[in-house]
């Protein structure tokens, strides 16, 4: 722990502690407890923690966390407990109790005060006793909370004094869950256990599953059969929630496919070609938000929280000018020579990767999550990141402009002639050329686009695109080609198939039947699920 | 019949091709081992199983051709076949390492004395028996081609989908291999062979031994491809290159014949497998991987696909530059692989093989018009289901 994020712990805790009449201990004689924990074994330094905790003293909370991190330490000279401060060969010193500074020392001379794993478990209690009194509100809370996720039976003594005298509502039922979990392990009379029960269960999900099935055997035989009837509703909603949250990592997965795919649509649809560069478009894109965020992080890094909104027209305009250029160069010789247009562009990725390989080296890089973007949040029993979420509503919303843009634009409806009747659309005087190269453009800038929402959830190196270009033609196979609507329905059943049949049948086995599966789907409708119905009649 | 056959197959440039494929099958064996060392002529150890792996490749890429080149199925997933025939020797070649693995065990091969597995899975049975073996590297190919291709041409899926999906097969068959469950040595394979027919299989003489096998499997492929090209059947086979719903409307079960075509070429496929592990000494899934079927196409663009020869030109020719710039300049060689993707689709639509031809048809135009037979990459925008762009 660095003294800055220390000093800010101290600063809140001091702040908020510190100011009402509560047990100050002289400093010095605090000092010589605190001392205490240097020397001995870990049952001695128990024991100090015991005699620390006895003072009620605010200050020692810090001093406590401070140790359970392993970031005391003791002078070699003296055995005297310090903070210390910098890093490297000589460290700054700072005294526990006052907080003033008391020079510098050699990191040799210093000794670091040791804690074990039980150790750490008597410090969170024991910080939870400290903290259970406070008058902060949000301090209480927390110490409820930590003191209901380790349920230790010591701690029951302490929390009914502190249920009595607690006013908030909402602290005061965590507490009393926290002693209905107690009362469950202990031998508390049948009565006290038939009252805990109710509040045990309500706690819900996994958690109040573990803690009763713990209970089932140390219960009395009267009580079983109403902890068995909990268990048994619990699992019965575990297993719904458990569901949902599969749809969810499906819609999760099939909204990142529907990025990675939905531009191989756009191109296989209208042109007949198969983009094997299609994954480093992709590839080029999280690039792009590499770039966009070491720029960011070096000359504006308060910046960094809008970068992917930078990044974003930046990738779509740098992926689509080299889907241009591809075309231009390449692929508009090579139109009605379908299969070979695929092994062109496949010479095409194996150059990107290479030339990404060779300036910016094969490894992974670090591209961040901005803050809106990170963490996680609870739907009832369902966790949900950020970071999936937003790639959700971000497909969707590429999805939509997608489909208004081959709905409500000029070119738009130029394609969808050019998909259904390329001659025909030619002959109304059409530029299909033009349409070819600004479909081929299209294509890769929506590439682009997903390369930015992928970089936030895979490792960017100059694999990226390869891990998706395969699940992308699945995609596009299954869903079918020239209808934007096949996309997405193919690429969300994909997704929850592929979610479904992961806890069955392990993640590599799942994929495997889908890919059998997607085999033997294609020989039933050799044209995908929304085939193009048409005029368009083979050679 | 079968003679017959046969002379209608030997035609000028295959004579000259199988006793070329005789020749190489004597000589390099012969400069190897006879001739003592330092001798300009002297062919170095190391170069006799890497020449060996090139033939091993030139006859996959053969095997490509005949269903692309001739039959307008582009496969992106032969590799699949070549390494099922490659385990299918592996199988055999662990099999004979019996009591001599770390593990000691006369039975089980160490990785699944590792996995503490009991005893052999079923379909490890027989494979100690070499002939056994070798009728699996052809069988098992060959069934797969069969269920995967009765399947996908009886229901027309024809082109850039056909593609796509034996793309899908190679992927999930190596995700399959993968897995350690399946009994086939998961990530690392099966390797540390040790004999193969009694030999032991690193000595110079079973290399040479099995670069002449090579050879002579090489020469024999030649054989059964330029037999089946030169029949009534392979003149339906690129009927169906060309129109294949032309063919169909004449009345040829245009199915069968692709299936004919698919189930021959992955058994050629399945024996260079098992003729390239001995060589290289290790078969894993890595061999599944799509990319390598996908350079397995490139081998036979580059040298002309829709002839005996090109294939065999072309993977010799991409697999020497592999070696030579994956060792001196291993940062160009993508670029360079890629490249060679490009130009030969823009600038080579027919390979090396095509550009004599085009030299040739372009010197001698004046005098007699074109009456050489089409090739594939002039009829195939026809056949196409896209209709050409607007030019």
């Amino acid at each position: 722990m660095t003294f800055s994020r220390l000093l800010a712990t101290l600063t809140v805790l001091l702040g908020t502690l510190l100011a009402p009449a509560y047990a100050q201990t002289a400093d010095a004689e605090l000092t010589q407890l605190v001392d205490a924990l240097a020397p001995g074994s870990f049952k001695d330094r128990e024991a100090a923690i015991a005699a620390l905790v006895a003072t009620g003293d605010t200050r020692v909370v810090p001093l406590l966390q401070t140790l359970a991190e392993g970031d005391l330490y003791a002078s070699e000279a003296d055995g005297k407990v310090v903070f210390i401060t910098g890093s490297g060969a000589t460290l700054g010193l700072v005294d526990p109790v006052t907080l003033a500074e008391l020079g510098e020392a050699p990191k040799a001379d210093l000794e670091k005060v040791k804690v074990n794993n039980s150790l750490r478990r008597v410090i969170r209690t024991a910080i939870g006793q400290l903290t259970l009194l406070s008058d902060d509100p949000r301090i209480r809370r927390s110490a409820a909370q930590s003191i209901l996720h380790d349920a230790d039976p010591a701690n029951l003594e302490l929390l009914e004094g502190s249920i009595a005298a607690e006013t908030d509502p909402q602290i005061r039922q965590i507490m009393e869950t926290a002693r209905a979990v107690i009362i469950l392990q202990t031998d508390a009379t049948l009565e006290d256990k038939q009252a805990a029960l109710p509040l045990v269960a309500a706690i819900g999900g996994r958690d109040a599953l573990t803690l009763l099935t713990g209970a089932l055997t140390n219960s009395p035989d009267e009580l079983k059969p109403s902890i068995q009837a909990s268990i048994d509703g619990l699992a019965r909603d575990r297993a719904v929630w458990d569901a949902a949250q599969n749809v969810w990592y499906g819609i999760s997965l099939g909204s990142v496919l529907l990025l990675a795919a939905i531009g191989l649509a756009i191109t296989f649809g209208v042109m007949g070609v198969i983009n094997m560069a299609h994954g480093e478009m992709v590839m080029l894109g999280a690039y792009t938000t590499y770039m966009v965020q070491e720029t960011i992080r070096q000359s504006a890094p308060q910046l960094f929280d809008y970068s992917l909104a930078i990044a974003l027209p930046l990738a779509f305009l740098v992926t689509a000018l080299i889907g241009i250029a591809i075309e231009r160069g390449v692929i508009r010789w090579l139109y009605g020579r379908a299969l070979e247009t695929l092994l062109a562009t496949w010479g095409i990725s194996l150059i990107l990767q290479q030339s990404v390989r060779s300036i910016f080296g094969p490894t992974n890089r670090q591209v961040g999550n901005p803050s809106w973007m990170t963490g996680s949040f609870e739907l009832g029993g369902l966790s949900i990141t950020w970071s999936r979420l937003w790639i959700v509503v971000f497909a969707m919303v590429v999805f939509i402009a997608l489909l208004l843009v081959l709905k409500r634009t000029a070119l738009g409806l130029q394609m969808r002639a050019v998909t259904q009747n390329r001659r025909m659309a030619s002959a109304m005087g059409i530029r299909t050329p033009f349409v070819d190269a600004m479909t081929f453009g299209l294509g890769s800038g929506v590439a682009g686009l997903a390369g930015v929402a992928l970089s936030q959830i895979d490792n960017v190196s100059p694999n990226l695109g390869q891990g998706y270009i395969i699940d992308s033609f699945m995609v596009v196979v299954f869903g079918g080609v020239g209808n934007l609507w096949g996309t997405l329905v193919g690429a969300l059943t994909l997704g929850i198939a592929n979610k479904f049949l992961e806890p069955y049948a392990g993640a590599v086995l799942g994929k495997i039947l889908i890919l059998v599966l997607i085999i033997l789907f294609i020989q039933r409708r050799p044209r995908g699920l929304f085939a193009l119905k048409g005029r368009s009649v083979e050679a | 019949m079968l003679t017959q056959a046969l002379f209608r197959a030997l035609d000028k440039k295959a004579i000259w091709l199988v006793a070329i494929l005789i020749a190489v099958a004597i000589l390099v064996p012969a400069s190897n081992l006879l001739l003592p060392n330092g001798h300009p002529l002297r062919l170095p150890n190391y170069a006799v199983p890497l020449f060996g792996k090139y033939l091993t490749f030139a006859m996959l890429a053969l095997a490509l051709d005949l269903v692309w080149g001739y039959c307008g199925i582009l496969s992106l997933g032969h590799g699949a076949f070549f390494a099922i025939g490659g385990y299918g020797m592996g199988m055999y070649l662990m099999r004979q390492i019996g009591d001599r693995g770390v593990y000691a065990n006369p039975v089980l091969p160490d990785f699944m004395v590792f996995l503490n597995w009991k005893e052999l899975p079923w379909y490890w049975h027989g494979f100690d028996n070499f002939w056994f073996a070798m009728l699996m590297v052809m069988l098992v190919p060959a069934l797969l081609a069969f269920v995967f291709g009765f399947l996908a041409f009886r229901s027309r899926v024809t082109g850039v989908y056909l593609s796509i999906i034996t793309q899908a097969m190679t992927y999930a068959l190596l995700l399959a291999f993968f897995r350690n469950d399946m009994g086939f040595g998961g990530n690392n394979g099966l390797t540390d062979f040790k004999e193969i027919l009694g030999a032991p299989i690193s000595a110079d003489t079973t290399r040479a031994a099995l670069f002449a096998a090579s050879a002579i499997a090489l020469a024999l492929a030649v054989l059964v491809c330029s037999m089946v090209v030169n029949s009534k059947l392979g003149k339906v086979m690129v009927a169906v290159r060309d129109a294949e719903s032309r063919a169909r409307f004449l009345g040829y079960r245009v199915e069968y014949v692709k299936l004919f075509a698919f189930v021959v070429s992955a058994i050629i496929a399945g024996i260079a497998g098992a003729l390239y592990v001995p060589q290289v000494g290790i078969i894993n899934p890595g061999e599944f991987e799509p990319a390598n079927s996908i350079e397995v196409v490139i081998w036979t663009a580059v040298g002309g696909r829709g002839t005996i020869i090109g294939p065999i030109i072309g993977a010799i020719m991409v697999n020497v530059g592999k070696s030579y710039f994956t060792g001196a300049f291993p940062e160009f060689w993508l670029f360079a692989l890629g490249a060679l993707f490009v130009i030969t689709t823009l600038f080579l639509p027919k390979g090396i093989v095509g550009l004599i031809g085009q030299y040739r048809t372009l010197t001698t135009k004046r005098e007699q018009h074109d009456r050489s037979a089409p090739s594939p990459a002039d009829v195939e925008a026809g056949a196409d289901p896209q209709p050409k762009a607007a030019e």
